[in-house]
């Protein structure tokens, strides 16, 4: 009886492990075929990876793309960590009626659907394009803006700030320190880890986005990742290798954050709930 | 009259420290705060303002309630609603059970090889939405992998348009959402379930409790605040369905696809553009999802009594 459950649990679990890797390793395998054999569905890896990658750099700008995603995601982040987390902190340490109320009216913007924002925030920056063209339509900057600030990210700090000794604040205050003397020199060190977790989710999130940068983005040049792949894959005679070859780079740096910060990442994920 | 002042001076000090540290505590927060008034409730507060004009581009002018009426007799719109609540009732539910089910599997401390199970089963979590729907794309073409292997094992006679088909399209993008979250939902309840006290179990089990039981009675209920979040995260999300449509069937075939973002994107940026009339269809999502939250509430809220 346990025998035959002890089956049927490594059974599922294999099938469901072998299911969530697959399109993975036919995508690293397709990156290696030519397109031919792609639609052919051939499993083996094939030499054509260096020819893929060539196509790739001759007739995208792909280098390009990595730089402007790179930059939008490292930006966002640094910003994001630095807002939340004093916000985070403040909340928590900080309390009153008027933040508490304050706070909860910051959460409900999790309720709001983004494609509600879309349209009012792209004649937001239509206007300040008229002032200021720099931090306007099509900038990296305009990207940037409405993604630092999320209120899940203000609540996950909240919640692993609850873990921060109350001892080390009064221990800084009868030392001397400021109250942001206190928050850079204890607080942020102290709390590595989870500056970590927030960190990766947001660039996570960042180096992913697709449906904003489509709107405000105009120009080939200020092109991200994800619009480039969504562009190639919207060919008519699209070239199966070098397409599988782009989604290979493009997952390249969130599957190696992941690998590297697992326990981090969970982690991050776990504090959203606790 | 000496005490007098010391009671002054001292009143003065704690209200001048009172007033030093209410800034302080507005300062910490004051960032966000803004940041989140200007870039979502200012939005939300000018699409309402929108969503009562109509025009095309920046020629707007007021109309009243006329784009709310029109939503009911537009045949796109009503078609993505549609779509929409059928993705939300089937895949939801699916992936949760799904989570919910490899993550009692893992659960158990003596299985083997449990991290890499878990590992390969979160590992589509990190894969950006555009590159996975751009994946899915080919494997579910009409001679893409999946249909050469149907084929291969006679499961199929001949292979299934997937992408081609309005039901079978709906069918790939639910089996591709289901690929993309089952695992990031399914960690959320490893933890949970690696929370629950085991003597509780020990309990069960001496009173007779059978395994069925023990989930049903003790798992489920004590999940409940867990599956209440993840429901009503995966909901929005759901609500809000846009990379993975445009990037696997570009809403199609015909409209038997499209969400109600990709109609708002559409309105906005790629038909001639009727902004007003696109902020009103995004207050239907906003509705939507208010009112499906407070369905998950009102029914995670019995089951406590």
């Amino acid at each position: 009886m346990s025998n035959l459950k002890n089956v049927f649990n490594y059974t599922v679990l294999t099938i469901a492990s072998i299911v969530s890797v697959f399109p993975f390793l036919w995508m690293v395998v397709s990156a290696t075929n030519k397109s031919v054999e792609v639609t052919k569905g051939r499993l083996l890896p094939g030499s054509h990876f260096m020819e893929n990658f060539r196509n790739l750099l001759d007739s995208t700008n792909l280098v390009n793309a990595l730089m402007n995603s790179a930059k939008i995601a490292i930006v966002t982040t640094l910003l994001a960590l630095l807002v939340s987390s004093l916000a985070g902190y403040g909340f928590e340490i900080f309390k009153s009626k008027t933040k508490d109320f304050v706070f909860n009216f910051l959460l409900l913007s999790m309720m709001i659907p983004f494609a509600a924002l879309m349209v009012p925030l792209f004649r937001m920056f239509g206007t300040i394009s008229q002032i200021f063209p720099s931090i306007g339509i099509d900038t990296m900057t305009a990207v940037i803006l409405p993604t630092v600030t999320t209120a899940f990210l203000i609540f996950f700090f909240r919640q692993n700030t609850k873990m921060f000794p109350k001892e080390i604040i009064e221990a800084g205050r009868i030392d001397g320190l400021s109250e942001w003397g206190i928050f850079f020199r204890l607080y942020v060190p102290a709390m590595k880890t989870t500056y970590a977790a927030a960190a990766i989710i947001t660039f996570m999130s960042s180096w992913n986005g697709y449906l904003w940068p489509l709107v405000i983005l105009q120009s080939p040049e200020n092109q991200t990742v994800p619009l480039l792949i969504s562009n190639l894959g919207s060919s008519h005679y699209p070239d199966f290798g070098m397409i599988m070859t782009a989604v290979v780079i493009a997952t390249l740096p969130t599957a190696l954050i992941f690998f590297f910060m697992q326990k981090h990442f969970v982690a991050g994920m776990l504090g959203s709930v606790k | 009259m000496n005490i007098d002042l010391t009671i002054k001076t001292g009143r003065n000090i704690n209200r001048k420290h009172r007033i030093k540290s209410t800034i302080v505590g507005w300062s910490f927060v004051i960032l966000a705060t803004i940041m989140i008034c200007v870039f979502y409730f200012y939005p939300m507060v000018q699409a309402l303002i929108l969503s009562l004009q109509s025009g095309s581009g920046a020629n707007l002018t007021f109309v009243g309630l006329k784009n709310y009426a029109r939503l009911f007799n537009d045949p796109t719109f009503l078609t993505t609603v549609k779509n929409t609540v059928i993705y939300l009732i089937i895949q939801v539910p699916i992936m949760i059970i799904v989570a919910l089910f490899l993550a009692v599997l893992l659960n158990n401390p003596k299985l083997k090889l449990r991290g890499l199970f878990r590992t390969a089963i979160f590992l589509p979590c990190v894969t950006s939405l555009v590159a996975y729907s751009v994946i899915f794309k080919y494997l579910f073409s009409e001679d893409g992998l999946i249909n050469v292997m149907l084929t291969k094992f006679s499961l199929i006679s001949e292979p299934i348009n997937w992408l081609g088909d309005p039901f079978w399209a709906k069918v790939t993008i639910i089996i591709a959402l289901t690929w993309r979250w089952a695992g990031y939902n399914m960690i959320f309840y490893l933890s949970a379930l690696q929370n629950i006290d085991q003597s509780i179990y020990e309990a069960a089990k001496i009173d007779g409790a059978s395994p069925v039981q023990q989930f049903f009675k003790i798992t489920i209920p004590l999940l409940k605040p867990v599956i209440l979040f993840t429901s009503i995260t995966s909901t929005i999300g759901t609500l809000q369905l846009f990379d993975e449509v445009v990037n696997i069937t570009q809403g199609g075939p015909g409209n038997a696809t499209m969400t109600i973002s990709q109609y708002i994107y559409n309105l906005s940026f790629k038909y001639t553009p009727d902004f007003g009339y696109a902020a009103t269809v995004s207050y239907a999502i906003v509705i939507m999802i208010v009112f499906f939250s407070i369905i998950q509430f009102k029914v995670a809220g019995d089951k406590n009594e």
